[in-house]
């Protein structure tokens, strides 16, 4: 008789943990998927191009139905099979219809919920978050009638969104309350380079502004946008890219401990050991997750502790940003402000668009920032990960391995400590994680 | 498109080589003086000149590309300001005699130079000592030969050099001693290696505290200490009797033997008494001493080494005597030979342009003072020897001299305790200085500052080593408002009243009156000169224009003075010009250097000349090529001292003496004594802040030759301590307000400054913005690099017209190449991939930079060098030719060329 394996959603870091259990261990389980969005699962992190025209949603589909089909995985999808209950003493999860599900292992894969900011107006028609098709659906659809958007929120989603809105022809103004863009993974000159280079694609910007409220028609169609300063912007579409917060309700509701997440231990255990977490909607070590790559490790530590195997424990890794806008390249990773204790290396050439800055700690890279020029983002990072002393190729890093001299042999570059990084689960830093960077 | 060739002299060293210039002239006239000029001129080596058959070296190579525009002095200036000829000459006419009037004649002085043609000299001479009245007139071959000179004269009874080239190449035994030929007279060091290639047999000995690049073709290498060769030829000649090979026939010929034979034994005895005074191995100069008693045909060649030196008389006379003492004087491949310094150093010795001569080799006698008298036709004539240079300058210092006019040189730099210099000639009442060039350190102190030709504009003669007289032919008009030496003194003499005497209209006009002085009178009835060109005394202007080089004497009259051919030599007949008509010996008390070291200056600074650069720099650093060798001004230290002193390679050491200091570029070489320093002559402060040696050089000269010590002055070294060092490159001149090292390094199309400070720069960007800013233009891009760990900081401005300027700081000296950089200035546009690396400093890896220049004939760098020997497995210098073709022109880097080889097959 299999043992009985539950997930709650249907998205990106809930069917990596299945992929990843189905590798080693097929045979397992019986199981169900619960998945509040009426489609199979898809690629969010591509929601962007799919918005800018340069994607279709069918290209951006991982799961289709044939997929649980194939591996009999049974998929409850759709708002009436949302899960309102877990009974942790019988161990079973209750969907809204009444549906009951037995388990033997339950996952928690909820995802986080966008910010909606508490202002007047937030609900009224044409007011948008960035999470899911529907809403790229709906973007697309004001986008061919109406003129005006606005974007509130000038971080990584934000800019993807009004990037896409111009493109798809709207008038876009982009709301900031920071001094700069991006200001959780670039510092002042690259954000400068990046606000210049989207104001010259069209793209209006307010910065050092707050949103007081959301003004509708007569329909409750949005129609303006009052700023705190006391001006005023048309709007036909107001997106809100204010930031996520994981999605715990459930979890909260059948007394899992949770702080801004569900908290997890190091095998993605939930304080019941029969239920596990991952993505976004967890919190481990003190840290809650935005970029996607960490999941991933999330959901092979999971997958292999769910397995039995239980010999791969998940630590918190550095995670690189990049935008995902067409023509502007940026990589940020690690601590990209100027903090105590580190020095940094900074290159510009602002006619050529470039700017790049390594910070240095204990002459072990511990923060990259690289503006329109990013080939070498992942070999910066790979010797951040791997706290390579940077002492003898100091001189030409920023330039780049096409600029080390011949004197320096790959040996100097090996890792400075065992890194022990044959499983992405295992993989750790000694950079500890000081800015943790959220998208999607 | 025309052109025609002329043949003419070189103008830097001594050697006098004769050059074949062709010059391209545009049809379209250049519309203004300032514009560049419509010509192009281009050397190569005149094949039939004797001095050097064909053969030139990297700096008369590049003569061409120093007759330039650049940097020229067009027009009279008048305390500063633009004039015209007459209110210039007024000037300088009006001063000069109102000084005369009222200080008399002594407080007027000239300060002349190798570089002037005799021409120019002997109106010089001619107006000071004739017809102002004073002898105060000298020259900077004071600070280069007046001590042979002296030698000479108390040998020969007159200053002749008995040798000449040939003689180089047919002697059994070549002693070079006190000279680096290979750097200082590359064309014969060229000639003497082609010999040795010939006949092995051939054996040469080089005497120089220095394992010098003239090495690299030496049989034997006696490193002695400082100033202490005329131990070593006293010991000579003490070895050479007990031996028993002095030549008794010969000393019929001489007086004095015995008197200097007694002091030789005085002062060194034996072999082991003079390896002691000399420190050098006994088994060393053993076989010098050996191969010296066995070698018939033996030329002993000295040069400043010997020269400048508070003993350079006697040393000069230690080797003479040894040749008397051997009859080897006056034969073919067997003679004393002094290499002169300066392309006319001779000729201004023949008319009289040291102080204490007055012209045609003719002294202040009173037969002499009545013979010129009446030749010139004056009754004012001087009748005493003047002050000599280190004198001349401590009296405008003393205000005893009111008046200076200075022609063709820069005493600020070159004369000793330099900066003295500089404090004589601001206090003094009237500067008059002539040059080609507009900005040197000393017309910064000119009243009034006139504009004479250059190289490529002058005409007249000169005299080489070998005393023989070229014509220095004028290839193109003269620029702007530039005229002949010779014509702007005869403007001040007719001035002065003195027309009569100075009716001049050509070069042509004074050379055939200083032929005819050279044989006036001079016979066995009155005083018979060797210096006799009356052979010459009547040339036409076409025969002076068509005049072929020939040696001294060239008499009118065959049976009182010989004319020399290559077999038969002068004083080949055992004649010598001094009253008994017999050779004198000198005796020689050695006598080490005049300050001697001590605890508060523990080392013994030594100066000289580099391969690439002429003297102050002026014209040389015009061809940019001849920069790169050896950029900045440098100090050669033993690793022993370099590790005592707490000095490391490349960094930057400040030099002291009691005298000045300077800061320069480390060289750490045990091709230099322990402790010896040495440094380069030719900084001046147009060309660096602090790189000038002739401040810390002691003004110590020789009682007999009034020549300075300048390869002796007690010194100490310590780190310099930077707290960053730099570098810019920019295709404008910069300048860089209050750092305390600055060198500047023209190259082709942008400039290269080296800096260093020892205050901290706190803000790098805001400094070098500063620094930068006059190479920004409207459409400037900055690019620019900081690592706050490393404190480096680096900068480029870029603009649509490509590579404006970059600067590159660091808190150690660890800055990338320049050769790479430097290349992009000539680049029309930049690619992306060029734009990229410029704050590297270098291209991707795989792309080899050229490195340090070696061969500057050619332009080939050292990692170019090192690749290519390595890649073909190259073992010797000729494959190198074959290959890069490095070496093949001037030689010069051929001893560079094979420590490399060496190296590289050492470290595989």
């Amino acid at each position: 008789m299999k043992q009985k394996l539950v997930v709650i959603g249907n998205g990106m870091a809930g069917m990596r943990t299945i992929e990843e259990l189905l590798k080693v261990a097929p045979e397992q389980y019986d199981i169900t998927v619960f998945g509040a969005e009426p489609y199979g699962n898809y690629n969010r992190i591509m929601l962007s191009p799919v918005l800018s025209g340069e994607m279709k949603f069918d290209e951006i589909i991982t799961h289709d139905l044939n997929w649980y089909k194939e591996h009999h995985i049974q998929l409850l999808a759709g708002q009436d099979k949302k899960v309102v209950a877990v009974d942790r003493g019988s161990q079973q999860v209750i969907a809204q219809d009444g549906t009951r599900v037995p388990y033997d292992r339950l996952l928690i894969a909820t995802g986080s919920n966008p910010n909606r900011l508490p202002i007047p107006g937030n609900t009224l028609k044409g007011v948008l978050a960035f999470r899911d098709i529907n809403d790229v659906e709906q973007m697309l659809q004001a986008a061919r009638t109406r003129k005006h958007a606005v974007v509130i929120g000038g971080g990584l989603l934000g800019l993807e969104a009004a990037n896409g809105l111009v493109k798809q022809g709207m008038n876009v103004t982009v709301i900031h309350h920071a001094q700069r863009l991006l200001n959780r993974q670039l510092d002042a000159p690259a954000s400068t380079l990046l606000q210049q280079a989207l104001e010259a694609r069209g793209i209006r910007f307010k910065m050092m502004t707050q949103t007081a409220s959301l003004e509708g028609d007569q329909q409750d169609q949005v129609q303006k946008v009052h700023c705190a300063d006391g001006s005023c912007l048309d709007a036909d579409l107001v997106v809100m890219a204010t930031g996520v917060r994981p999605n715990i309700e459930l979890a909260r509701a059948i007394g899992l401990h949770c702080e801004r997440g569900i908290i997890v231990s190091d095998t993605m255990q939930s304080f019941d050991p029969k239920i596990y977490a991952v993505g976004e909607c967890v919190q481990h070590r003190g840290e809650v997750f935005g970029l996607v790559a960490p999941l991933w490790d999330q959901a092979k530590v999971c997958a292999n502790h769910l397995a039995g195997m239980g010999d791969l424990t998940y630590r918190s890794i550095v995670v690189a940003t990049k935008l995902k806008v067409t023509g502007i390249n940026l990589y940020s990773a690690g601590i990209f402000r100027t903090a105590e204790h580190c020095e940094t290396v900074v290159y510009q050439d602002s006619a050529a668009g470039i700017y790049k800055k390594i910070v240095i700690r204990n002459q072990r890279i511990v923060g990259i920032v690289l503006y329109g020029d990013t080939d070498d983002g992942n070999w910066y990072f790979k010797m951040m990960q791997e706290a390579v002393d940077i002492t003898p190729l100091q001189e030409a890093l920023i330039f780049g391995p096409a600029y080390l001299p011949d004197t320096i042999s790959d040996s100097q570059l090996e890792p400075s400590a065992p890194a022990n990084y044959g499983g992405p689960g295992s993989a750790h830093s000694s950079t500890p994680k000081e800015d943790a960077h959220f998208t999607l | 498109m025309s052109s025609y060739e002329r043949k003419t002299t070189c103008a830097y060293c001594g050697v006098g080589c004769g050059i074949k210039a062709v010059v391209s002239h545009t049809d379209i006239p250049s519309r203004n003086e300032d514009s560049t000029p419509s010509f192009q001129i281009t050397v190569s080596g005149d094949e039939d000149h004797p001095a050097n058959y064909g053969r030139l070296c990297g700096k008369g190579s590049a003569l061409a590309e120093t007759a330039i525009p650049e940097g020229r002095l067009l027009q009279p200036r008048v305390n500063g300001q633009v004039t015209d000829w007459n209110t210039a000459i007024g000037t300088v006419v009006e001063r000069f005699k109102a000084i005369k009037d009222e200080h008399g004649p002594e407080a007027i002085a000239f300060y002349l130079s190798g570089q002037l043609l005799t021409e120019d000299y002997y109106v010089a001479n001619k107006l000071m000592k004739g017809f102002i009245g004073s002898s105060n007139v000298d020259t900077n071959s004071r600070l280069c030969m007046s001590s042979a000179v002296s030698a000479h004269k108390r040998a020969f009874g007159e200053d002749v050099v008995p040798g000449c080239y040939d003689d180089l190449e047919q002697a059994d035994l070549l002693i070079l001693t006190g000279s680096n030929t290979a750097w200082c007279h590359p064309v014969l060091f060229q000639r003497i290696r082609a010999a040795k290639a010939s006949r092995p047999e051939l054996k040469i000995v080089v005497i120089d505290p220095r394992r010098t690049a003239t090495c690299d073709i030496a049989d034997l290498h006696l490193a002695l200490a400082p100033g202490t060769d005329s131990f070593l030829f006293n010991g000579l000649l003490s070895y050479l009797h007990t031996q028993g090979k002095i030549n008794q026939d010969f000393l019929s010929a001489t007086e004095g033997f015995d008197a200097a034979l007694a002091s030789a034994r005085q002062s060194a005895p034996d072999i082991r008494q003079t390896a002691l005074a000399c420190d050098v191995d006994e088994q060393l100069v053993k076989q010098f001493f050996d191969w010296f008693a066995d070698t018939d045909k033996t030329v002993t060649a000295f040069s400043q080494g010997i020269n400048q030196s508070s003993r350079g008389s006697d040393k000069g006379n230690s080797i003479i005597n040894c040749h008397l003492a051997t009859g080897r004087i006056g034969k073919p491949g067997a003679t004393p030979f002094s290499l002169t310094g300066q392309p006319n150093a001779m000729g201004g010795r023949e008319v009289g342009g040291l102080a204490n001569q007055l012209a045609a080799h003719m002294d202040f006698t009173p037969e002499d003072i009545d013979r010129v008298s009446r030749f010139w036709a004056t009754d004012t004539l001087a009748t005493a020897p003047g002050l000599k240079a280190v004198d001349l300058f401590r009296a405008v210092r003393e205000k005893k001299i009111k008046a200076i006019w200075i022609m063709a040189t820069n005493p600020v730099v070159s004369l000793p305790d330099a900066n003295q210099i500089k404090a004589a000639l601001s206090d003094c009442d009237f500067v008059v200085v002539s040059d080609c060039i507009a900005e040197t350190d000393t017309t910064a102190f000119a009243d009034v500052l006139l504009p004479s030709e250059g190289w490529s504009e002058k005409d007249g003669t000169v005299t080489n080593s070998e005393r023989r007289i070229s014509r220095q032919r004028r290839l193109v008009d003269s620029i702007g408002k530039a005229k002949p030496d010779w014509w702007i003194i005869t403007q001040v003499a007719r001035g002065l009243g003195f027309g009569d005497a100075f009716d001049y209209g050509s070069a042509r006009d004074i050379f055939v009156e200083h032929a005819r002085l050279s044989g006036f009178e001079n016979n066995v009835q009155h005083h018979r000169r060797a210096f006799d060109i009356s052979l010459y005394d009547a040339l036409s202007e076409s025969e002076y224009d068509d005049l072929a080089p020939f040696q001294w004497p060239a008499p009118r009259n065959n049976a009182v003075n010989k004319p020399e051919t290559t077999s038969d030599r002068l004083f080949g007949d055992q004649f010598f010009y001094t009253t008994s008509g017999k050779a004198q010996f000198v005796p020689v008390l050695s006598e080490g250097p005049h300050n001697s070291l001590n605890s508060e200056y523990p080392l013994a600074l030594n100066t000289g000349r580099i391969r690439d650069q002429w003297h102050t720099m002026t014209r040389t650093s015009l061809a940019r090529r001849l920069n790169e060798h050896k950029p900045e001004p440098f100090v050669e230290i033993h690793p022993d001292d370099a590790v005592k002193y707490g000095l490391e390679p490349g960094s930057l050491a400040t030099v002291t003496s009691a005298f000045g200091s300077m800061i320069a570029r480390v060289e750490v070489t045990d091709t230099t004594r322990q402790g010896s320093l040495f440094v380069p002559m030719h900084w001046t402060e147009q060309m660096s802040s602090a790189g000038r040696v002739g401040a810390l050089v002691n003004p110590v000269v020789d009682p007999v030759s009034g020549q300075p010590e300048s390869k002796f002055t007690p010194a100490r070294i310590q780190p310099y301590r930077a707290t960053w060092h730099g570098f810019v490159l920019s295709h404008k001149p910069l300048t860089f307000p209050g750092v305390e090292y600055v060198v500047k390094v023209p190259g082709t199309a942008f400039f290269r400054y080296e800096l260093a400070g020892a205050s901290p720069i706190a803000e790098w960007n805001t400094v070098t913005k500063r620094w930068l800013e006059p190479a920004a233009t409207t459409d400037t891009h900055w690019l620019d690099f900081e690592d706050t760990q490393a404190h480096r900081y680096r900068a480029a401005v870029v603009t649509s017209e490509g590579l404006q300027c970059c600067v590159f700081l660091s808190a150690k000296i660890d800055l990338p190449e320049r050769s790479w950089l430097a290349g992009l200035f000539t680049k029309e546009t930049l690619s992306d991939e060029d734009r990229r690396s410029i704050l590297a400093g270098r291209p991707p890896s795989g792309t080899q930079t050229a490195g340090r220049t070696i061969c500057s004939c050619f332009g080939v760098g050292e990692n170019t060098l090192k690749d290519t020997i390595r890649e073909k497995g190259l073992s010797s210098v000729e494959q190198i030719g074959d290959c890069l073709k490095a070496g093949t022109n001037c030689g010069s880097c051929v001893p560079e060329l094979r420590t490399i080889l060496n190296n590289v097959s050492k470290t595989g």
